[in-house]
């Protein structure tokens, strides 16, 4: 496997977003190479769902190219593991921890699950690996916050995708479990070369791991690294006023936010992580 | 306390007791009701099998709108001389296909159901009331009737269970993934939009086959309380699904049994038999939270934040 044959794991050409006559961003143009942990930053509105959506296949480009592992983008495709933010199951969900994790393999399939030691074997390895094991016999809602997400990362990688998509998956977890799921994403892609794009509204979390950063908003982009996209010069430009972003102690904080881009908006001014 | 033994004795009698349990000539009758049995049997496995899926996508409420509907449909097929079956099957399929076309979600869903269920449960009224046969066929509708069912019926019966059974195994897996987590389920491909009109469709035909047998007002004790039941139990989807069907074969023929000396209609028996699995199913789950679910103790919580619930708003 060397990085020469392998694709992108993601590749925008050219691409543009948006509903009606309202454009969310366009000319975005952006490769995410395997092993890569892109962090994307943006107010509610800016289109950090859309691009999702886009990327799993759901919702088409208004105008240029996707690709995941060299492949147009599609509805379902197997190269996409996607975690969700963590919302709480009913705790009469009849799905133990394991089967949660199996409809990541073949959940979407037509007919009835054969029984097979094949696939729960590999189950059984995604537990594993995000230290879920213990619990993969209870019924998943039954577990907490923190124990359903790791969960859901299992199911998430248990089909081996090439890209590894997060939607907020560290919102309402405590600080520890936040901990725990970045280390596990970041474990992942460090052992597996899974390629990382983790929206979040928070980037203190995800900092120590993050390689580029794509920050949305008012219709406009920037990519970069961390300190290129991350600088008062660089958002002040991309809301087109005055904000203030300080670096200190490992942390980020950004303060001046115009309010009707920060109305949902949770990148907080002064203290990083909601608790 | 005598006083009160005596005056619910004068009150009810041997008599009454007499019409709910009396055994003699059990074997004539059995050959009787052979029908019935079998009805009944069809009925309790394809019962349980939908009304797993009814408890995970959270529908009773649309179980009973269906059967509303159902017997309306029913009820105007006895008045017009046409096959009953066939008439419920029409009033279940109309109910669900509104129901699956308007109401894709639960808040919707529940008021149009609202809406549905006292209109179709008033044109049931009324054709029952323009109706001028045997009134035993009018209540059997709504409170189910034990040896009413003849050849053709029970053909068509097992005909439509057939068509049921079949349905729910093409979309077994994809249907609990769009029923547990519907989001995740679209983002892996999974035509969550079809299926759910394609299970209310089955549904439907489910529902009309329980109009025959145990009647429009109870259809829920065996469309719903087999698998809440089985649901305290276990969460292993495929346990839920078999403990289900067994409790719907057990409630029915066991209340078509007991049923059949008496001159009570059989849904009291049924109802009630599935209501004590339900209970004894509850306690047993209780006492299994209370000393843990499977290998590990539940009790350690204290990592979770304030969760949003199911089906809030995304971030755009």
């Amino acid at each position: 496997m060397s990085d020469i044959v392998t694709p992108p794991a993601l590749q925008l050409r050219d691409a543009a977003l948006g509903y009606g006559g309202h454009r969310l961003w366009s000319g975005l143009t952006l490769d995410v190479q395997p092993g890569e942990f892109l962090a994307v930053l943006g107010a509610n509105g800016s289109g950090k769902t859309s691009l999702l959506r886009a990327i799993l296949g759901l919702q088409p480009l208004s105008a240029g190219s996707l690709s995941v592992a060299g492949r147009p983008a599609r509805r379902g495709s197997r190269a996409i593991g996607y975690v969700q933010q963590q919302r709480r199951l009913d705790p009469s969900t009849p799905l133990r921890a394991r089967d949660v994790v199996r409809q990541g393999l073949d959940g979407h399939r037509w007919g009835v699950a054969r029984p097979g030691r094949v696939a729960w074997r590999r189950v059984d390895a995604a537990l594993e690996q995000v230290g879920a094991a213990a619990y993969a016999d209870m019924p998943v809602g039954l577990l907490s916050g923190g124990e359903q997400q790791r969960v859901r990362i299992a199911q998430a990688l248990v089909a081996d995708p090439v890209l590894l998509l997060c939607d907020e998956p560290l919102l309402s977890l405590d600080l520890s479990s936040q901990r725990t799921i970045t280390g596990l994403v970041d474990r992942r892609r460090r052992e597996h070369r899974t390629a990382v794009v983790f929206v979040t509204h928070e980037i203190n979390p995800v900092l120590p791991y993050v390689d580029r950063v794509l920050y949305l908003a008012g219709g406009a982009f920037r990519v970069g690294t961390v300190e290129e996209v991350l600088s008062s010069a660089t958002l002040s430009e991309l809301y087109g006023s005055p904000i203030e972003v300080i670096h200190t102690g490992g942390r980020i904080l950004v303060a001046g936010v115009p309010e009707s881009a920060r109305d949902a908006h949770h990148v907080d001014h002064d203290e990083g992580i909601v608790p | 306390m005598t006083s009160m033994t005596l005056l619910l004795e004068s009150r009810i009698g041997p008599d009454v007791w007499h019409q709910i349990f009396n055994f003699a000539d059990y074997g004539q009758l059995l050959s009787l009701v052979h029908n019935s049995l079998v009805a009944g049997a069809v009925l309790g496995l394809v019962g349980g099998l939908v009304s797993s899926f009814v408890m995970m996508r959270d529908l009773p409420f649309a179980v009973h709108g269906v059967s509303e509907l159902s017997f309306a449909g029913a009820s105007g097929a006895l008045l017009l001389g046409a096959n009953v079956v066939a008439g419920s099957l029409t009033g279940s399929i109309l109910a669900a296909l509104v129901i699956g076309a308007l109401g894709s979600r639960a808040r919707d869903r529940n008021s149009i159901i609202g809406v549905l269920m006292p209109f179709g449960l008033g044109l049931g009224v009324l054709f029952l009331s323009l109706y001028q046969g045997r009134s035993a066929n009018k209540f059997g509708l709504l409170t189910g009737q034990i040896v009413a069912i003849d050849s053709p019926q029970l053909h068509w019966l097992i005909a439509t269970a057939a068509v049921v059974v079949a349905g729910l195994l093409v979309i077994w897996r994809p249907l609990v993934f769009a029923s547990t987590d519907p989001e995740l389920a679209a983002a892996r491909g999974v035509p969550v939009g079809l299926l759910s009109p394609v299970f209310m469709l089955l549904l439907g035909l489910a529902v009309a086959i329980s109009i025959q047998v145990i009647g429009a007002l109870l259809v829920l004790s065996v469309i719903c309380t087999p698998a809440a039941a089985a649901m305290r139990v276990t969460a292993s989807p495929r346990k839920v699904p078999l403990l289900s069907m067994a409790f719907g074969l057990v409630a029915v023929l066991g209340g078509i049994l007991l049923a059949l000396g008496s001159s009570v209609p059989i849904s009291p028996y049924v109802t009630t038999i599935s209501f004590a699995i339900y209970a004894i199913c509850r306690l047993i789950g209780a006492w299994r939270s209370r000393h843990g679910w499977a290998r590990r103790d539940p009790a350690p919580r204290a990592d979770s934040g304030p969760a949003p619930l199911i089906g809030s708003g995304q971030a755009c």
